[in-house]
Formats: C-alpha cells, structure tokens, sequence
C-alpha cells in the first residue's frame, strides 16, 4: 500500500510532467490557464518575438477585468472607457486572442466578468486542475479541490508556449477550523482570523488546506473567499477538498463535463481528499465557534482585529505607528462608530450572489447614510443578472446604493473607480495596502454584511446589531 | 539576459517590513503594454507629491541613494500581487538585487527572471545592513556570498536552476521547449 497522501500531493504527482530532481525544477503540467489584459500583453509579445503560438487554445480563457470600466452601460453594449491606456490595454487583448486563436470574454459578452469569479461560473474550473493566472488571487479556484496559483507575466509565456512551468515543489500547511460560524461571522471573517492568526508571510512557500467541519459547511462561495485569501497569508495556493456541495455547484455548467462524462468525473474527483494519516509540513488548528465579524486597521491583510476590538498599541515599533499615521488612527482606538465616506461590496473576493444577497439582506428598506457612497459591482455579468432577477439592484438602488456593472472596481482602483485621499473605506475585497483603493485612501476590509451595515449607519458598524 | 556574477555597489535602505507591489509599483501605472520606463513610477506614492514634485525626505529622491543597485528592505519583501511590473519597475530604476530576511513567492519568482536577485539573509547581518544604509557591499552569486564591509561573508540561497540560468544568462523557457516530446507525450497518456 502507498503511503498516505495529501490532496495537494495527489494534484501535484498527477501533473508532474518531469519529476523535480536536486538539479532541475518539477516540469508541471497546467490543465486550465486563465488570462486577462494587465498581465498578458507582454507575454503575447514575448510569443510573437520568438514566432511560437498558444499551444492549447483549448486549455486558455481569457476575460477582461482589472481596466475595464464599470459605468453603468450608457448605450447598450457600448462601455466607456475613461482611461485612454486603459482602452488601449483593453484593445491589445481583443487583438492577442484573435491573432493567437484564444476564447475571450470580451466587454460585449454575457458572461465576461472578474476572472476567478468566471472561471468557477462557467464550470471550468474543477476539482483535480492545476489553473494558473497572472493574477495572486487565482487560490480562489483551489476551493474546488483544484491546485490554483498566481504567475508572473514571464510565466504566462511559458504557460502559453508550453502548458507547462517549471516549479519547485512547495510545502503543506493544514488549517482545521472546526465548530460552527456564529450568526453574522462569513467565510470573510474566517480567512481575515486565519490571516490575523498565521501572518501575511505565515504561509510563504506553503500550499494551505483548510479543513474541517467549519469549512465543510461553508457553501462554494464561501470556500472561494477563503481560498482567494490566501495569498494575504503569503501561500502559494489554498485548497479545500471537494465533496456534494462542489459537486451539485458544477453540475450543469456550461463548461464542466456532462452526461456519462460527468459520473466518471465525479467517481474520480471523490478520491481527492487527503487520506487518513497523511503527514503536513505544517498544522494549525482553529475553533471556528470562536470567530466574530472581524475588520483590518492598518496597512496589511493582518493587520486585523475583531470588529468590537481596539487597535493593538504598539507604539514602540515604527513601522506599525507609520501604518497608522497612514490610516489616521491611535493605538487603543475603537473602530465601531468610525465615520466612514465609502462602502465597497465587490471583487473577486466578495462579488459573488450569495455576498449579494447577504448586503441586501442588511440594506433591504433602509438607506445609506448622508455623504457615503456605496458602491455595489457585481463579479460578472451572469451574477449581475442572476441578482436582477431576484430584485437585488432594487434594493441597493432603492437604498442609495450604486449598482454597477462588473469588473474589479474599486478593488484595484485601476479603472476609474477609486476611495479619494484621506477617506475612509469599508471594502469587502482583498487589499488594505497603502494606496491600493487610490492615492491616500484608508481601506477598512470586512464582510459584505459588515460593509452594508457600515453604509447604513454612516460608521463602521457590526453587523450583528442591524440584521 | 545577460549573465550574473557579482554585483558591487552601495546599498539603499528601506527599514519597512511587508513593502507590497502597490507600494512597488502602484495598479494606476499597469495599464501599459510593454516593459519600458516603469523606473518612474517605483515607489511612486513614496516618491512623489501629488503635484509630481519630488518628496525631499523620501530616501530614493536623495543624492546618497542615486547609482545604489542593492535595496536592503524589511522582512516580507515584494507581498501581493503576481505583477511582473514590480521587478520591471525596480530594474528600470536601477537596481539588480533586493535583501531582506523573506521574500514573497511570485516576486521572488518574477525578479529571478528578469535578473533582479532576491536574496534572503540571516536576521544578525539584516540587521547590520538595515542600521548601516549605504554600505559598501559586494554580492557573489557564483558563491552565493554577500560580503560586507564588516568583514563577513554572508550565505544566501538561491534556488539552483535559477541560479545557474542567471550565471550563463539562459532563460527558462528555452529549457522548457527542450521538453516537448515529454510534455506531448504525458498529454496523450492522460488523453
């Protein structure tokens, strides 16, 4: 009998083309490889410089997301684009995948949207798949049982040229959380604690498997948000291993296997788990019980602290006190009942339905406070109109909400959505970095619940106290 | 790439732990198609007013930091994103390598192939590098030693392959296309 194996060691020896050896990397097989237009331009270049082509057009997607705009349409099927390098980055793309044959989502397509939220939508993502993109956040995907990491521009080259990258064998880190999410703490709480708990280099060099009943019991969406994290931790990637609910959440989808095709997927898909006794380099335990809404203070993801909490005084090290001068709070400071200019409910991390139906929950009747905008983008087109259809957009709309359409928005603030300098941002996405919503915006990352609540109330506020 | 062997130069110290690609390299600068010019924007919301003046206290806009090719920064180094534009922008500035006592993945990744070492040292010297901006030091990647003006040789490890494809100036894809038949052949035994 062979030794007992973890789920990232099953994926992993499944795709080693070429085994790593003292001298040589792994070569490693990519099953799916997702594209989009800020990291890919260079790497089509790169292509046509030496006269190669996509080898497996079939095993490439790409979408726009990151530049894209996302004004309301105000002609239909015309968006406008305001930032000219934008419009150009956009264009080159449009060109890339005629030229080299690849599928796009473009801005006219039904169901173009943020790229790990897309990829799981469609059903191409799945267990087992090894799925690159040049994007950090591609550990969304491992929350299918897939192994799912971000590359650089260079790699996606290789990726295009070959299917293949050249990779060192990472290391294991188990997270168990078990007990039960309390009433208003989300799968967004959860991965803020572990990233509180482990540090944002915890995880450097390491693939994460969250585990455990508080994980098990988490819908796909959730596992997504928890998965998308984990390079805030410094992971390489994070997986959870799949079972009936990923199963029932790929059946049907356009993209995944169908028919008698589908039974043998899922006879094979049921053996990723890791089996009993097998050994991490790594593991840590979390009570899930535990856990209440949390909310970030400084310039980094762990940088975090229950949302009732003060911010820790550590006035003695200078790098913490220059993160707060940033974020304009003291040691010992409360959050609750900050005034707040911004609430933020989208990006890969938290644009899903479920996130929706969560802020709606909240914001359903009430309004948003004087002199805060709330933005709400949904992360694709599919889930814009699924939302619609459930009269989500009337809710928002009704409460003074924006209701936009789909794209990264406000997450990377490179597309004409951004906090100004200075004020404050409740924003369910991924990033608290200096800068990172806009030139001095303060970004405070929570749950979608926690970020409706703070609209409404006009400060930050736990969600607990509102639903 | 041209090949790597020794770097010698003064270094300039950034003592902040966790220094993320937003701060590298803001998103607002990544709308570009190619790899020219991002030497500007590095550290762009550091460097630079909003009125596009320089920042005088901001240690890269000062005369004692112009020609250093070594950055000695906090622990974490290069955390966030996967953007190859951090590496890009830092080599555009002038820079070939980055100490600190941890370096994120996918920018430890991205800087070894374009040539900017990422060099991961012990506390003790880290330390000693951080309180003594503008030393004098000489990095050997044939020996994988730093030597300091203080009289020590310090180890770093650089991961083998990469190592070896920096020193012959090869690039990574070229070993890559060396193993077609494989990869055709591990796409038809799983087909």
């Amino acid at each position: 009998m062979s030794a007992p194996k973890t789920l990232f060691e099953k994926v992993w020896e499944r795709h080693e083309v070429v085994p790593e050896t003292a001298d040589t990397p792994a070569v490693l097989y990519i099953d799916l490889h997702l594209v989009h237009e800020v990291t890919s331009p260079q790497a089509f270049s790169l292509l046509r410089e030496k006269g190669l082509k996509v080898r497996r057009t079939d095993r490439t997607l790409a979408t726009m997301d990151h530049s894209t705009p996302t004004d309301p349409a105000e002609i239909a099927g015309r968006v406008p684009i305001k930032v000219k390098s934008a419009a150009q980055q956009i264009q080159q793309l449009e060109t890339n995948c005629s030229e080299f044959d690849v599928e796009l989502l473009n801005l006219n397509s039904a169901q173009r949207g943020i790229v790990h939220v897309v990829g799981p939508e469609l059903g191409a993502t799945q267990p087992g798949k090894t799925i690159v993109c040049g994007d950090s956040h591609t550990a969304t995907h491992g929350a299918f049982g897939a192994l799912a990491f971000g590359i650089g521009t260079t790699e996606v080259g290789h990726v295009l040229a070959t299917q293949c990258l050249l990779q060192r064998r990472p290391r294991t880190l188990a997270i168990t959380v078990d007990g039960k999410l309390a009433e208003g703490v989300t799968a967004k709480d959860l991965i803020l604690a572990i990233i509180g708990k482990i540090g944002v280099a915890g995880g450097t060099g390491q693939v994460i498997e969250y585990r455990g009943t508080a994980i098990e019991s988490l819908c796909m969406d959730g596992r997504m948000t928890v998965c998308n994290m984990s390079i805030e931790a410094g992971a390489r990637a994070g997986m959870i291993a799949p079972d009936e609910t990923t199963f029932a959440y790929l059946k049907g989808r356009p993209k995944a296997p169908q028919g008698s095709d589908w039974d043998k997927a899922v006879a094979e898909w049921r053996n990723l788990r890791s089996d009993p006794g097998a050994r991490y380099d790594r593991e840590v335990q979390i009570n899930g019980s535990d856990l209440e809404p949390m909310i970030t203070y400084g310039t980094h993801p762990g940088m975090v602290m229950p949302i009732g909490g003060r911010v820790p005084d550590q006035s003695n090290d200078p790098v913490f006190m220059k993160s707060l001068a940033y974020m304009g709070l003291n040691p010992n400071e409360q959050l609750l009942g900050k005034p707040i200019q911004v609430a933020f409910i989208g990006s890969c991390t938290n644009a899903r339905l479920s996130d929706l139906e969560l802020a709606a929950k909240v914001m359903k009747g009430k309004r948003v406070a004087p002199g805060v905008r709330a933005l709400v983008v949904p992360g694709s087109q599919q889930i814009k109109r699924e939302a619609e259809q459930l009269g989500l957009d009337k809710i928002f709309l009704e409460a003074g909400a924006e209701w936009r359409e789909s794209g990264c928005s406000m997450c990377i603030g490179m597309n004409g959505d951004t906090v100004a300098s200075g004020q404050y941002a409740v924003s369910t996405s991924n990033r608290n970095f200096e800068g990172r919503q806009g030139a001095g915006a303060r970004t405070l990352l929570a749950s979608p619940a926690t970020a409706a609540a703070s609209a409404i109330r006009g400060c930050v506020t736990d969600p607990r106290t509102i639903i | 790439m041209e090949p790597i062997h020794s770097i010698f130069s003064r270094t300039v110290v950034l003592p902040y732990s966790d220094i993320d690609t937003d701060q590298i390299i803001p998103a607002r600068f990544l709308t570009t198609t190619t790899k020219a010019g991002l030497g500007q924007h590095a550290f762009s919301n550091w460097r630079y007013n909003t009125d596009g003046s320089n920042k005088s206290d901001f240690i890269l806009n000062q005369s004692s930091a112009q020609g250093c090719q070594i950055l000695v920064a906090g622990n974490n180094f290069g955390c966030g994103s996967s953007r190859e534009h951090a590496p890009w922008a830092l080599l555009d500035f002038g820079f070939r390598a980055v100490i600190s006592t941890e370096i994120a993945d996918i920018f430890r990744s991205n800087s070894l192939k374009n040539g900017l070492l990422p060099l991961v040292i012990d506390k003790e010297n880290h330390a000693w590098l951080i309180a003594n901006p503008g030393a004098q030091v000489e990095i050997n990647l044939e020996t994988s030693s730093l030597s300091l003006p203080n009289g020590k040789q310090v180890k770093f490890n650089i991961e083998g392959f990469a190592r070896y494809c920096l020193l012959n100036g090869v690039d990574e894809l070229g070993f890559l296309m060396n193993q077609l038949d494989q990869i055709k052949q591990y796409e038809q035994e799983r087909a």
